[in-house]
């Protein structure tokens, strides 16, 4: 990637998680650990790779994105206020009644959003549908999706990744925000995923694992994730809980957390001061 | 009248839709042989998918094929479709407003020497909580086949009850069918029957033979659908019966019996018979011997008929 390009996405993806903070503290609670973490996934994705036109979010032959951990809402709002698909100010509406932006995903509301989430495990079964549907419409497009460590615990994500596997959907390219974080702990000490390439590549998946938070890796990893023609991607990001809301950050209490709108801009500040997150 | 294989009827259907739209896909979760759409898979092999052992998948899968502009028929057992899969179709599927067509297999009883594990005595009180859901039920393989076709270009979910088996013709090939709208085969203002799919619409037309040979004459009406229902003819023919029933092949609780309490208790308060199953698991058995231990009989119909018009 070029350092100008590199530079370019730094600054968006510094800019789409002030945005998280201020949403979130301006609410006074919400899921900013897991929307923190996966600010670089998304960052990369809408400004990268994805084939989507905010003008037109409908069109067919778009490139998908499903969130199937859907309590990071707040990150994918985020990102997709920034690229226009509806005014920064709805930001403000999070979790309001009558708001287009609930906590979770949903597909019904929030122009840009592919497919409602929040009962864990279900986005993915609906990402694999997906690629199913565009494989045989033709279509030469991609379906991305985000799924969570700790909705690794589901045992719907491996009938999907099963399934996945089973029709060669190489037009699916995964992520797991691997936070190695959930609501009630560490997942070593809850309920371990490990060893979480091991798994992937058995269940026939094309495995890279990177550092979610360094765009250069990610770059390289979905680049390489595009050229993969016979399997379904998985690309496990180590990524940290909170990352950049030092409040929270690698804490497993930030998973959904309370704070006020002037601990936001104190955070906020913080983090506009740091030269490279 | 001949009797056909509901299954052969509801595959026949299928592929006669998909004849006609690129966007009908079926699902299977393994058990294409019962269900009998293995001659789809034939026909069409890149419009089916076989997810293996996996309802809560499949119904998953079958909403993200509808999130991409497909029409999906998902299939699987009543019991798995409704009770396994009951969040992802509630979730993926009804409140994303997507457009999936969920197939029961062997509702009720009819899940026979399958037993327990598998006899959905509740699959009608699971979907019909959804909003706006359509749920219904085809008595014959004519309503089943048209049926089939209204659901197909319904925009949104519906949950069909599929008897898989052979049974005899109720409708003319002309007949037509809507969601919501109840069918009355016999009349007689000494009982309403309100019945819902093979076998209760079956042993309920069996009853009113019987009943009208010794003078006692029955309406029975083939609800169609549990959701939508038929508000206006329940309380018109509620209001010219002496007796008036409800006969499911399921739990009395929050089946077609709740749903017709419903309607006449806000409308027209009167005395409802809930004839089904009365809050009981299922068990193995012959279909016959089933029949008779939850009271699903022409017999049982009979004899709560007459007990009501003797008091």
């Amino acid at each position: 990637m070029e350092a100008q390009t590199l530079l370019k996405l730094k600054n968006q993806a510094k800019e789409i998680r002030k945005l998280i903070i201020s949403m979130i503290g301006n609410l006074g609670v919400g899921h900013i650990g897991g929307s923190l973490s996966i600010v670089e996934i998304l960052t990369i994705l809408y400004y990268k790779y994805l084939n989507v036109d905010p003008k037109n979010p409908d069109k067919m032959d778009r490139d998908r994105f499903v969130l199937s951990k859907g309590h990071a809402g707040p990150a994918l709002y985020a990102t997709l206020a920034s690229k226009g698909f509806f005014p920064i100010e709805w930001l403000n509406t999070l979790n309001q009644g009558g708001t287009r932006l609930p906590s979770h995903c949903d597909r019904t509301k929030t122009p840009g959003v592919d497919m409602t989430a929040g009962s864990l495990g279900q986005g993915f079964s609906a990402a694999v549908g997906m690629a199913l549907g565009c494989r045989l419409d033709k279509l030469n497009n991609h379906i991305y999706c985000i799924i969570g460590d700790g909705e690794s615990n589901e045992g719907q994500i491996w009938e999907a990744a099963m399934a996945a596997s089973q029709f060669k959907l190489s037009n699916i390219i995964a992520f797991t925000d691997y936070n190695k974080m959930q609501i009630d702990g560490y997942l070593h000490v809850i309920m371990n995923i490990e060893d979480i390439t091991s798994k992937w590549l058995s269940f026939g998946w094309y495995v890279q694992r990177v550092n979610g938070h360094d765009l250069e890796q990610l770059d390289f990893a979905i680049n390489r994730a595009l050229n993969e023609k016979c399997r379904p991607s998985m690309i496990i990001c180590d990524t940290i809980k909170g990352k950049g809301f030092y409040p929270g950050e690698g804490k497993v209490e930030s998973h959904n957390m309370t704070f006020d709108k002037n601990m936001a801009a104190e955070a906020i500040e913080k983090l506009e001061k740091e030269n490279d997150l | 009248m001949a009797e056909k294989e509901m299954r052969q009827v509801y595959t026949e259907t299928l592929i006669e839709l998909a004849e006609k739209d690129p966007n009908i896909v079926v699902l299977e979760a393994d058990l294409m042989k019962s269900t009998g759409t293995a001659s789809f898979a034939k026909k069409f092999p890149d419009r089916f998918f076989d997810v293996g052992v996996a309802e809560a998948n499949m119904v998953g899968i079958a909403s993200g094929l509808s999130a991409v502009g497909k029409i999906p028929f998902a299939a699987t057992f009543a019991c798995f479709a409704t009770r396994r899969a009951h969040d992802q179709f509630f979730i993926s599927a009804n409140y994303a407003k997507l457009n999936v067509k969920l197939i029961g297999a062997d509702p009720g009883v009819t899940a026979a020497f399958n037993g327990g594990t598998h006899m959905p005595f509740e699959d009608i009180a699971l979907t019909r909580v959804i909003p706006d859901l359509i749920v219904f039920e085809p008595s014959d393989p004519v309503s089943l086949k048209k049926l089939l076709i209204k659901s197909a270009y319904h925009k949104g979910c519906t949950y069909m009850r599929l008897h898989r088996k052979a049974t005899n013709t109720i409708y003319n090939e002309t007949e037509e069918f809507e969601f919501g709208k109840g069918k009355i085969l016999t009349k007689g203002n000494d009982a309403v029957v309100f019945a819902l799919g093979v076998v209760c619409v079956n042993e309920a037309l069996k009853a009113a033979q019987i009943l009208s040979n010794e003078g006692i004459n029955i309406t029975v009406v083939d609800m169609i659908s549990v959701k939508p229902i038929d508000k206006e003819l329940i309380i018109s023919l509620a209001q010219n019966s002496k007796v008036t029933l409800t006969f499911e092949n399921h739990q009395v609780i929050n089946g077609l019996g709740s749903a017709v309490c419903e309607v006449l208790s806000e409308n027209y308060p009167k005395k409802i018979i809930r004839l089904g199953v009365q809050d009981l698991f299922g068990e193995v058995g012959t279909l016959d011997y089933l029949k008779n231990r939850y009271g699903i009989t022409a017999e049982n119909l009979i004899k709560n008929i007459k007990n009501a018009l003797e008091k």
